[in-house]
């Protein structure tokens, strides 16, 4: 198996990163491109960029987002939001990224999934999942549907995912570690890999989730203190994880 | 300082591929034009898509008979990922396909472990970590490389395949792709 990963997670609305990015070590923290090349030196081993505004009148300036990421950046990098059709995953592809993620595009019109990953490849098809009491919420989490996870984490990797983004919308922002009983589940039925999310509040929640999942996905615990990345790999390399060798960090 | 061409599949990324080179400094163009491929100094086959749409491209475009060509003429080729595993003679993809046939081997689909394998792993006996994104490998007499048991690099003559990512392997990426470069 390869390496754990540990992949932060960019929100972008209208080209600008939001929610709560510290400013410490960054000269411009609004910015998409210099925090993904500041966490790429840092040693991400991948990063989520997640496009919270997308509307279908404002796919341009995510795109371009895309296209100055690509630039810059020599990790691989997914994006989601704005997700709604082979055409869209054409674009950001194209633009550089290397793999697409979307949730209700996928529930509302499963085939999607599989037409993707034909064209592209399952690697580059991410599902994510919100999940809340055993069903798929959309709409950030706001809206419950009544598919139930489990089964749809199933469905997603037979019609074609190349892994599973999945998100515990209890634990998320909570900051008291990730819904381990979850993650194990999900990934205990499939056999593509899972990007565990939702909790990382220190070193230690990580740690656990690394212990079952592929990849843990972090937001605030990194956004507060982006200059704080290569301590947190070190601490996660004290606790046991294997990461890869990323050098001498910033 | 001449140009290096990434080959054009019609579909797929090749911006990671350039903008990498150009880190390193190096000039290049896409193309899939014969002439193109046969005076480049250096070409790359990048690795995006699916394996029967790349080779029917490839092979409308003239470029697949100008990939062999330039193999034939001693002339340096390096592969990527997917364009690693069409420099073999067949491939389980789609159904089954047949590639380039510049190296003897065969592309299969990864048996054990989670697929697509996806992320970065030791590759010996290199002793570096790149990054990998892939659902089939190549079993090739031509390996020269394996990661957790799997074939990831290829060589014969001319022709350096790597199953990896060097445009999306940090610092270990970029100075594997200079050193291919320098061999050129």
């Amino acid at each position: 198996m390869p390496l754990s990963r540990l992949i932060p997670c960019l929100d972008v609305a209208h080209g600008r990163v939001m929610k709560g990015v510290s400013f410490v070590g960054l000269r411009d923290v609004g910015d998409p491109v210099e925090l993904a090349t500041f966490y790429s030196a840092g040693g991400a081993d991948e990063l989520v960029f997640l496009d919270i505004a997308a509307t279908p009148d404002d796919t341009d300036t995510m795109t371009s987002v895309v296209v100055q990421v690509a630039e810059v950046l020599d990790i691989p990098f997914t994006v989601g939001g704005g997700v709604r059709s082979v055409d869209d995953a054409s674009r950001i592809i194209e633009a550089g990224a290397d793999r697409v993620s979307f949730n209700s595009a996928a529930l509302a019109n499963p085939s999607l999934i599989t037409a993707i990953a034909n064209r592209y490849g399952s690697q580059a098809v991410v599902v994510a999942i919100d999940a809340g009491g055993g069903v798929v919420h959309t709409h950030g989490g706001r809206v419950a549907t009544t598919t139930k996870v489990i089964p749809w984490a199933i469905e997603a990797a037979e019609r074609g995912a190349g892994e599973i983004l999945l998100t515990s919308i209890f634990h998320d922002g909570q900051r008291k570690g990730f819904d381990l009983e979850l993650t194990a589940q999900v990934r205990g039925e499939i056999s593509i890999p899972v990007i565990a999310s939702g909790g990382a509040g220190c070193a230690q929640h990580v740690a656990e989730a690394l212990r079952i999942a592929d990849a843990a996905l972090v937001a605030s615990i990194v956004h507060e203190n982006p200059a704080g990345l290569p301590g947190l790999r070190r601490e996660l390399e004290g606790l046991g994880i294997q990461l890869r060798p990323a050098g001498e960090l910033v | 300082m001449s140009v290096v061409v990434v080959v054009d599949y019609g579909a797929g990324n090749t911006h990671s591929v350039r903008a990498a080179l150009g880190r390193l400094g190096r000039s290049s163009v896409v193309s899939s034009d014969r002439e193109a491929l046969l005076g480049a100094e250096y070409v790359v086959l990048p690795g995006v898509g699916s394996a029967r749409s790349a080779m029917q491209h490839l092979n409308e475009t003239g470029a697949a008979e100008a990939l062999r060509e330039r193999f034939a003429s001693g002339r340096p080729l390096l592969g990527i990922c997917l364009g690693m595993q069409l420099a073999l003679e067949t491939t389980e993809e789609d159904g089954g396909v047949f590639a380039l046939g510049l190296l003897a081997g065969h592309v299969k689909r990864l048996a054990t472990g989670r697929v697509p394998r996806l992320g970065w792993a030791l590759v010996e006996p290199w002793g570096e970590t790149y990054y990998f994104a892939h659902s089939y490998a190549g079993e090739s007499p031509f390996t020269v490389a394996t990661s957790e048991g799997v074939s990831v690099a290829v060589q014969c003559g001319p022709f350096l395949g790597v199953q990896f990512h060097p445009e999306k392997s940090g610092a270990a990426g970029l100075n594997f792709l200079e050193q291919c470069l320098s061999l050129a």
